[in-house]
């Protein structure tokens, strides 16, 4: 059902069934290590370069996903997966050996939120049985994508971030009762510019849109921050969180005690020296398949509304002296059962 | 949205925490100085073997360069400029670094297009503007000469 201007309410909602998450060694290290499925220590995933690195850790995050939720293969109907590399060649490629339709998505480190959006409405109009989400993101190949090749000497500011290596993958079935949560409810976000330039500080450009997509979820559903146990934002770190929970007190709402973000979760920023805090899909992703959803399984909190954030940037943007534009889209995932 | 860019802009550049600059300059006046004290123990050295001063400098330069080269292969150069920075970058062996890393980085695309096309993208600029204002340089002192002054 169709509610306010940007959200859905299902019915019926889809179930995620199974999640995966599998992450590298520094992400291993961090506050989160020991939820993850895996921690690869590999760096190369056994590959010869990062992009393949890229691509055998969706593949194996995507297995792993079926082989926990005991389903086969054939009765996934849709792949909604994407990352951050041009083309999305760690998805086309990582994707290839599923033989599983492939919607490739491009949300920037909003993807896991996108795929999630796509699938549960799929699922939820009946058009699917049972689809898979995923997004994944490398270390390696976002510097190199977007910043400086691994070898090169440089300090980060202070809000820079960290882009995570890791990949979250969720299967989202149909008519059924029992399962990790259910998505209840989706609010899609809309560009958001608010002229931010340094692409060092990406939380500073990415807030304004989760505010507007947080904001646009409350006005939908007619309902504010009290009807969530919390609020989780995808990679905003610890400058974007600031002001979020400005923009939030702006309008009335306090997300002090109720507000984290994935970002922030991931890495112990004293010890793992990694500034603001995680980002790129694979933050998101990782960090809803490992510390998110199994406390909405065993009921800690019982309705959550899951804000990845993407900056959509480019190299050939950035250099020709382009803002940068933010996304941010909402899940409402919520706690099957009493 | 309320809040206007501008307004944004300000109140952005309020809540992002800034390095610190003071232990920043510390620190690249260590690492700096440590290269250059290096380097002037290199050259006297190789003077004291009979060496004229020019040959000296050469073999100096070989010898940070080789010496960055080798540090980068070994992924410790990155560590040292994260400490250092400006005092790692300024000197030869920042140079040295930066068309190193993406020689490594972009092997993977090829001799050609990988090393070839790439091994420049960050040192290009410097190599260019360098070349572009010691020509301009030049002919300054050529007129300045031409006419006398200097």
């Amino acid at each position: 059902m169709q509610v306010g201007k940007a959200s859905i309410k299902f019915e019926e909602p889809p179930v995620i069934e199974s999640m995966a998450s599998i992450v590298g060694k520094k992400e291993g290290q961090g506050p989160l290590g020991k939820l993850f499925d895996v921690v690869e220590q590999d760096d190369m995933f056994g590959a010869d370069t990062w992009e393949q690195a890229e691509s055998a850790l969706q593949k194996q995050t995507a297995d792993l996903a079926i082989e926990k939720g005991d389903v086969r293969k054939k009765d996934i109907r849709y792949l909604f997966a994407g990352d951050l590399l041009g083309q999305l060649i760690a998805t086309s490629f990582g994707t290839v050996d599923l033989e599983i339709p492939l919607f490739g998505l491009f949300g920037a480190c909003s993807t896991m939120g996108e795929a999630l959006n796509l699938g549960a409405m799929t699922v939820a109009a009946g058009y699917a049985d049972k689809v898979l989400a995923m997004a994944s993101s490398h270390f390696a190949t976002a510097e190199k994508q977007f910043r400086f090749p691994l070898g090169y000497g440089s300090q980060r500011p202070s809000s820079a971030s960290w882009t995570v290596t890791g990949c979250g993958a969720v299967i989202l079935t149909k008519n059924r009762k029992e399962g990790i949560a259910a998505i209840t409810g989706i609010t899609t976000g809309r560009m958001v510019d608010m002229g931010i330039r340094d692409s060092m500080n990406m939380g500073a450009a990415m807030a304004p849109a989760a505010f507007h997509t947080i904001q646009q979820n409350f006005d939908d559903f007619n309902v504010d921050e009290n009807y969530y146990d919390k609020i989780i934002t995808g990679d905003l770190g610890k400058v974007g969180r600031t002001i979020l929970l400005d923009f939030m007190k702006n309008k009335g709402h306090d997300l002090e005690t109720i507000h984290t973000d994935c970002g922030i979760e991931i890495f112990d920023p004293d010890s793992q020296d990694t500034h603001a805090g995680g980002s790129g899909c694979g933050c998101a992703a990782s960090t809803l398949c490992s510390y998110i959803l199994p406390k909405i399984k065993d009921g800690t909190w019982k309705r959550v509304l899951f804000v990845p954030t993407g900056a959509l940037l480019s190299t050939v943007s950035f250099n020709e002296g382009e803002t940068i534009p933010a996304i941010a889209h909402g899940v409402v995932i919520e706690h099957i059962g009493n | 949205m309320e809040v206007n860019k501008k307004a944004y802009e300000a109140y952005v550049k309020e809540v992002t925490p800034v390095n610190k600059k003071f232990p920043n300059i510390i620190r690249a006046f260590l690492v700096g100085g440590i290269i250059c004290t290096i380097g002037q123990i290199c050259t006297t050295l190789i003077m004291n073997q009979g060496a004229e001063k020019d040959t000296a400098s050469a073999w100096t330069t070989l010898i940070l360069i080789a010496a960055s080269v080798i540090l980068t292969g070994l992924n410790i150069y990155p560590k040292i400029a994260k400490f250092g920075g400006a005092g790692a970058l300024v000197p030869i062996t920042g140079f040295a670094n930066s068309v190193v890393a993406p020689a490594v980085e972009f092997k993977a695309e090829g001799q050609i297009f990988g090393i070839g096309c790439k091994i420049f993208t960050i040192a290009g600029p410097v190599i260019l503007y360098g070349i572009l204002s010691s020509w301009v340089l030049g002919v300054i002192a050529y007129v300045l000469k031409a006419f006398g002054i200097v």
